[in-house]
């Protein structure tokens, strides 16, 4: 997962239902959520994660910009379950991703994200999702320029009279193994604790703390 | 009176039930060989009609914690559902303060360093801490199982309509809370290894049966599993029951239990924490085996053991680990009056785990497989934060005391609901009589031989979930003479108490006609 996000804003969530919305007694099953990118932005999406509140099913429709400059919606996701079993409580309050290879088109160019949250189980007086954050692709790491020292490494040495010591190749090799040895040791220290529950010698304690 | 049934129809032995005034509970088999009496859907079908189902049992099995999203905080981890972690919470504030009250009160410390001569005497009489008599009666546990089904009862989700009229959707039980619960198709498919086909420990070797058929078979493959060394054949093995000569081991290898040097190491460096420290705490767990386990026939012979592994428990600091995927957080305190100050913060006691009422009863059974304390002691303490953790948390994990306990109280609505319905009229909640049983996964409501059996599953199972099952299967044992009593104390006498010293090989079978409800 990225820790980039790409700043968006979420839109209020509208209701959809069949009947007047206002004497109809009997509480939505459908919300849907837009998040917009500001005006002229596009983003190449990795992943939209969240923070699922009581939804079962979550399809998810993109505002694709094509080559043209015309805006097309498409689906990319399907009613995804999030809660396996809608009258109970798992997966309710889980956090999710929904990730680019899940999709069903490629969600390149996109101007706005529409999350269609479907809950059919009137056990829930509310459901949302909350959280939402788009993260776009990473870009390819371009070219380092690398300094010409380094390229200076890779010249070859020239061979000088070693009267009887021991080849400098064969030495640096084994040197060099000993070293990654010893760093090795070093990253490697245990991270078991010794099990000392006191502090220098002292577990006097008289009141247990709430905080 | 002594009942013998012999039903030629049955596939082996017969059917025996002492029937004394206090009537002892079957092996949990009886409920599983009538789940299991229609032949269940082969594997290959089942999966491929429901597959996130199948999904859901191997995942929901596992009583280790599942690899959580990236974003999720540790809290999550802990527990998912916000109301549950603010239940616990605030269940975990009642219980420190009434820690605080009974110090105070007593003018006790929480914790003290014991002078030299406190030092050498303990370290003296260490193999024989039951002699001890120190005066108790100014000590009170902190809390008792029934207190904290009170907690479980008050268990709502703020976000769940329960407005509605009395419905066929309604819960007749104690739990309002609406958790995920298996129904007896899908456990039939999840316990195949319990179904009426497949031989089993305490049914199919019972002495009139023929070794041949079954134990023999069943301990060569014993030996062979821990000649190998293998822990996931063990696993898997022990759904079937262990043999006694071997059960040690294979529990061992199960948890992954060794006893090398380091871990005998381990256990004396406790050993020193019990010697150097006095604890409030251990006050509280010499009154609870002498309460509990020193009054039981089947444990009152290793009062001594009992002390010495949960003294040292309580000192050891690996058990914190376990808090990030319990829903319990460790208690903090502060040494030499430094409060806020975090160089001098402490968790207590070390291990973070304050005992109740009851609590040596989870150690008291492995006294019978292990005898070298060291062992003893590194078992206890797997078995602890794998699954006795789960019994006095408020969580939503399947294999959760809240999860049981509804399990239970939707197994008998589904499947007794007449009986369900005249113990509720009456007064008599069923969750009221079996909590207790659940919390304890019923030790020292079974003889041990039946204990073992069943604390095998869970550890084959690597779940909790048969003990909910196993109370349900008690209810319908009994369900005959329930319905004819008239409150709460006569429902409960109805029920199987307590052992008192008397074995009694109880095995069941499937041609036991307690019902068609249980055969649909």
């Amino acid at each position: 997962m990225s820790v980039n996000t790409v700043p968006c804003t979420v839109k209020p969530t509208v209701t959809l239902q069949i009947g007047d919305a206002e004497t109809d007694s009997s509480r939505p099953g459908v919300y849907v959520i837009d998040v917009t990118l500001p005006i002229g932005q596009t983003v190449n999406i990795q992943e939209i994660s969240f923070k699922n509140y009581y939804t079962a099913y979550v399809s998810v429709r993109l505002l694709r910009r094509d080559g043209e400059g015309a805006a097309k919606w498409v689906t990319c996701l399907r009613n995804h379950c999030l809660m396996p079993s809608p009258h109970t409580e798992e997966g309710s309050q889980d956090y999710c991703s929904v990730y680019r290879q899940q999709m069903l088109i490629e969600p390149d160019n996109v101007t706005s994200v529409r999350l269609i949250l479907r809950q059919p189980s009137s056990a829930w007086l509310n459901f949302s999702v909350e959280d939402i954050k788009i993260h776009p692709c990473l870009n390819e790491d371009s070219e380092w320029d690398i300094p010409d020292w380094l390229s200076d490494l890779t010249q070859v040495d020239q061979l000088c009279d070693l009267q009887g010591l021991p080849d400098p190749q064969t030495v640096s090799c084994s040197i060099q193994q000993m070293w990654a040895l010893t760093e090795v040791m070093q990253t490697n220290q245990t991270t078991a604790s010794i099990g000392r529950f006191d502090v220098d010698g002292c577990y006097d304690i008289n009141l247990l703390s709430f905080t | 009176m002594l009942l013998i049934v012999e039903d030629p129809t049955a596939f082996t032995g017969c059917f025996v039930i002492h029937l004394f005034e206090e009537i002892s509970l079957l092996t949990f088999s009886f409920l599983f060989s009538s789940l299991f009496s229609l032949p269940s859907l082969s594997l290959s079908l089942f999966h491929s009609l429901l597959p996130f189902l199948s999904l859901l049992l191997t995942l929901s099995l596992s009583s280790q914690p599942l690899p959580s999203h990236p974003a999720a905080p540790p809290e999550h981890a802990k527990e998912p559902l916000a109301y549950m972690r603010k239940a616990q919470v605030n269940w975990e504030k009642r219980i420190l303060k009434s820690l605080n009250s009974m110090c105070t009160e007593l003018g006790v410390p929480l914790a003290r360093k014991r002078p030299a001569v406190e030092q050498k005497e303990l370290t003296n009489k260490w193999n024989e801490m039951g002699t001890d008599e120190p005066d108790l009666s100014r000590f009170r546990p902190v809390y008792a199982p029934k207190d904290f089904l009170e907690v479980l009862i008050s268990l709502r989700n703020p976000n769940h309509d329960s407005s509605e009229e009395a419905s066929a959707k309604s819960h007749w039980g104690l739990i309002q809370v609406p958790l995920h619960d298996r129904d007896i198709p899908q456990m039939r498919e999840a316990y195949s290894e319990l179904s009426l086909t497949t031989g089993q420990l305490g049914i199919d070797d019972h002495t009139h049966v023929p070794p041949d058929l079954f134990e023999s078979e069943h301990t060569r493959i014993g030996k062979k599993v821990v000649n190998e060394q293998d822990s996931a054949a063990a696993q898997q093995y022990s759904r079937q029951g262990c043999p006694t000569g071997l059960r040690a081991d294979l529990w061992a290898l199960i948890l992954n239990s060794t006893n090398e040097p380091e871990d005998v190491m381990h256990y004396e460096q406790l050993k020193a924490g019990v010697i150097h420290h006095d604890l409030l705490v251990d006050n509280l767990i010499y009154k609870d085996v002498k309460l509990t386990a020193s009054n039981d026939d089947y444990y009152f012979v290793f009062e001594d053991f009992l002390y010495q592994v949960l003294l040292c428990f309580s000192r050891d600091t690996a058990v914190l680990e376990h808090f990030s995927y319990n829903s319990a957080t460790p208690p903090k305190s502060y040494i030499q009056g430094k409060v806020g100050v975090e160089e001098f913060a402490v968790v207590y006691p070390p291990n973070g785990v304050i005992p109740f009422h009851g609590f040596s009863m989870y150690v008291a059974p492995l006294c019978f497989l292990y005898n070298e304390p060291s062992k003893l002691y590194s078992v206890f303490r797997e078995m602890y934060v794998r699954y006795f953790f789960r019994l006095h948390s408020v969580s939503s994990s399947t294999s959760g005391i809240v999860s049981l306990c509804l399990q239970f109280e939707r197994l008998l609505q589904t499947h007794l609901p007449q009986l369900f319905y005249h113990l509720r009229e009456i007064g008599a909640q069923p969750l009221r009589i079996a909590f207790k049983w659940m919390v304890r996964a019923f030790s020292g409501y079974l003889s041990t031989d039946q204990l073992l059996l069943l604390w095998d599953r869970i550890l084959g199972y690597d779940s909790l979930e048969i003990v909910a099952v196993l109370a349900a299967a008690v209810f319908a044992f009994r369900a005959e003479n329930l319905m004819e009593v008239t409150s709460l104390t006569s429902a409960e006498v109805s029920v199987p108490r307590p052992q008192a010293g008397r074995l009694s090989p109880t095995h069941t079978h499937t041609g036991f006609h307690s019902g068609p409800w249980l055969l649909k």
